[in-house]
């Protein structure tokens, strides 16, 4: 990675900074979901805390998804009917939605990004589940979901060139990651691993965000992370990334067998992914 | 109607000496409508006995019904021999599965995957039907009629109610009876008691007065608190649900695979012992491998 200009590291830090701190209730979410032995009920009160996850874990929990016969009023009558395991997965999506601003100044699709994060983390961690089953499936949500947060912090705070690198994008299909490298001088990669370390993320998941693009794919969780974005990419939810534009994308790890076709039959039903994306970002609404 | 265990151990398969009397392989139960309709309740090891026998009796119409997707109650269905051959007939039913988003078909995808399992479902020559069942779907076969309800464990859990001309029998799969995960001097407890007891009156309503009562009943209450929230029952708990809801038989299965036949039998003297007389007629067995009843 080249050196920044001292203003761009300056314009980049005061951006990082000024992103909304990662909510006390997320870290906690996080934290009892990677605890074996959690308390149901500690997790409960701490979702219970936050009214805004509340709303959006009843939502998805009365839609038509899950067809219950009786209408959920509470986190606890959810863990009645779906138990606590069930419960704490839908938190910690809903949680990590609620972060993403609402709107910017770079006509940047939010809600197209939403879901391309909702699709990535899934894929991921699926992927994780088949071929590097050593990885924590929460982890690879989580980092799935944020690999390209990068793209966020600069369409809230350089909306003018974030735009420009859109642009460059579009009409000479090269890959967002690169045009964001020629308008800004740097990509969403650098940015959005130094916001994943300001959440204080442990490292491994903020080097694999730094490096999602390459050029190497040092852990098996980097790994699973470049074929998401590949598959994702192929599902039309790449949130305008096109990192396969010009056809430069390294190859794929042995454990994959070489073949994304092959991977992406595996995975089953992504429309079913699809779907469950699209829930999830509307109940985020 | 009548039902056959294939299949009576929990988590994995148990063979060997101290298990040859109640048997080692995994949940499996075979059910027939007085029409002769069959009816597979879980795919565990059983299941491959119960296909060798089937085979004297070709074509074969299997309903297979899974009540979650842990291995000790899918493991058997790739080596379900009737899959394999043309003329037969499999309709697979399940839950979905909310947090990956997978319907019943997944429970032999993932097992048919190429590395881990040689034959490939195109090659299976049988007509293989997925039905994934909403909460609460009751579903025609023949003479038969099988409910679902939804239960408590880790994954979701059905549990079957299976009706014909009268006669009525339900399968847990398994299921951890409710309890408080307040304390009760906890502000919620009073709130999470009042749900508590309003699913288990559901769930009690569904299991009303069947004539066979088969219920996972893994531990031992002695052994229950250090496994609270694993999602599996207890023998005292079995018996406790049965006269609640009234049934006349029950079938005590999802044996422990470290007990022995000795030690199953002990544990089970030990609880009649405590049980004696029990109340409502209700009569106590334990699931063996063989066993056959006729309601
Ligand atoms: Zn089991
Ligand atoms: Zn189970």
């Amino acid at each position: 990675m080249q050196k920044l200009s001292a203003e761009l590291e300056k314009r980049l830090g005061s951006a990082v900074e000024s992103m909304p701190a990662f909510p006390k209730s997320v870290q906690r979410v996080l934290e009892l979901t990677r605890d074996i032995n959690c308390r149901p009920k500690d997790l409960i009160e701490v979702i219970e805390k936050d009214p805004v996850i509340t709303i959006k874990v009843l939502k998805v929990v009365n839609s038509a998804y899950y067809s219950l016969p009786n209408k959920i009023t509470s986190i606890n009558q959810a863990v009645v009917y779906l138990g606590v395991n069930t419960l704490k997965n839908l938190a910690l999506s809903f949680s990590t939605i609620g972060i993403l601003p609402r709107q910017n100044g770079a006509g940047f699709d939010i809600q197209h990004y939403l879901v391309s994060s909702l699709v990535t983390a899934n894929v991921t961690r699926s992927l994780c589940a088949k071929f590097a089953m050593d990885v924590d499936q929460n982890d690879a949500y989580i980092t799935g979901l944020l690999l390209d947060f990068g793209k966020v912090v600069f369409a809230q705070f350089m909306p003018d060139e974030f735009n420009r690198a859109l642009k460059l994008s579009e009409e000479y299909n090269m890959p967002l990651h690169k045009a964001e490298e020629a308008v800004i001088g740097t990509d969403h990669t650098l940015v959005g691993a130094r916001l994943a370390k300001r959440w204080q993320f442990p490292n491994s998941l903020v080097n694999c965000i730094a490096g999602h693009h390459g050029p190497e794919y040092p852990t098996p969780l980097a790994q699973c992370l470049h074929v998401a974005d590949l598959i994702a990419e192929r599902l039309g939810y790449d949130s305008k990334g096109k990192i396969s534009a010009r056809g430069e994308v390294e190859a794929l790890h042995v454990r994959f067998g070489g073949d994304l076709d092959k991977v992406i039959r595996e995975l089953g039903d992504t429309t079913k992914i699809i779907e469950e994306a699209l829930q999830f970002s509307q109940a985020g609404a | 109607m009548k039902f056959k265990f294939w299949g009576v151990r929990g988590s994995i398969p148990s063979p060997g000496p101290k298990t040859a009397r109640y048997g080692g392989n995994t949940t499996c139960i075979e059910v027939r409508s007085d029409a002769g309709k069959l009816i597979i309740l879980d795919g565990g090891t059983g299941i491959f006995a119960l296909a060798q026998a089937l085979l004297r009796e070709l074509p074969v119409e299997a309903n297979i019904f899974i009540t979650h997707s842990h291995w000790d109650h899918i493991q058997g269905l790739p080596f379900f021999i009737p899959l394999f051959i043309p003329g037969n007939s499999v309709r697979l039913h399940g839950a979905f599965d909310p947090v990956s988003g997978n319907g019943i078909e997944k429970v032999m995808a993932v097992q048919l995957q190429y590395s881990y399992f040689p034959v490939r479902e195109a090659e299976m020559k049988a007509a293989i039907e997925y039905e994934t069942l909403s909460i609460g779907q009751p579903v025609e076969v023949g003479d038969a009629v099988v409910t679902n309800t939804l239960l408590n464990h880790p994954v979701i859990d059905f549990g079957y109610r299976i009706e014909c001309n009268g006669k009525s029998m339900f399968f847990t799969g398994d299921h951890e009876p409710y309890y408080n995960i307040y304390d009760p001097d906890d502000a919620d407890y009073a709130e999470y008691q009042a749900l508590i007891d309003e699913k288990q009156a559901s769930v009690d309503a569904a299991m009303r007065g069947v004539d066979a009562l088969i219920v996972d009943s893994s531990y031992t209450r002695e052994e229950y608190p250090s496994k609270k929230g694993w999602g599996h029952g207890t023998f005292d708990g079995a018996i406790a649900m049965a006269l609640r809801v009234g049934a006349k038989h029950l079938y005590c299965t999802h044996h422990e695979p470290t007990r022995s036949d000795d030690e199953l039998e002990a544990v089970f003297a030990d609880l009649m012992q405590r049980h004696t007389p029990l109340p409502q007629g209700l009569q106590v067995h334990l699931a063996y491998e063989g066993l056959e009843v006729v309601l």
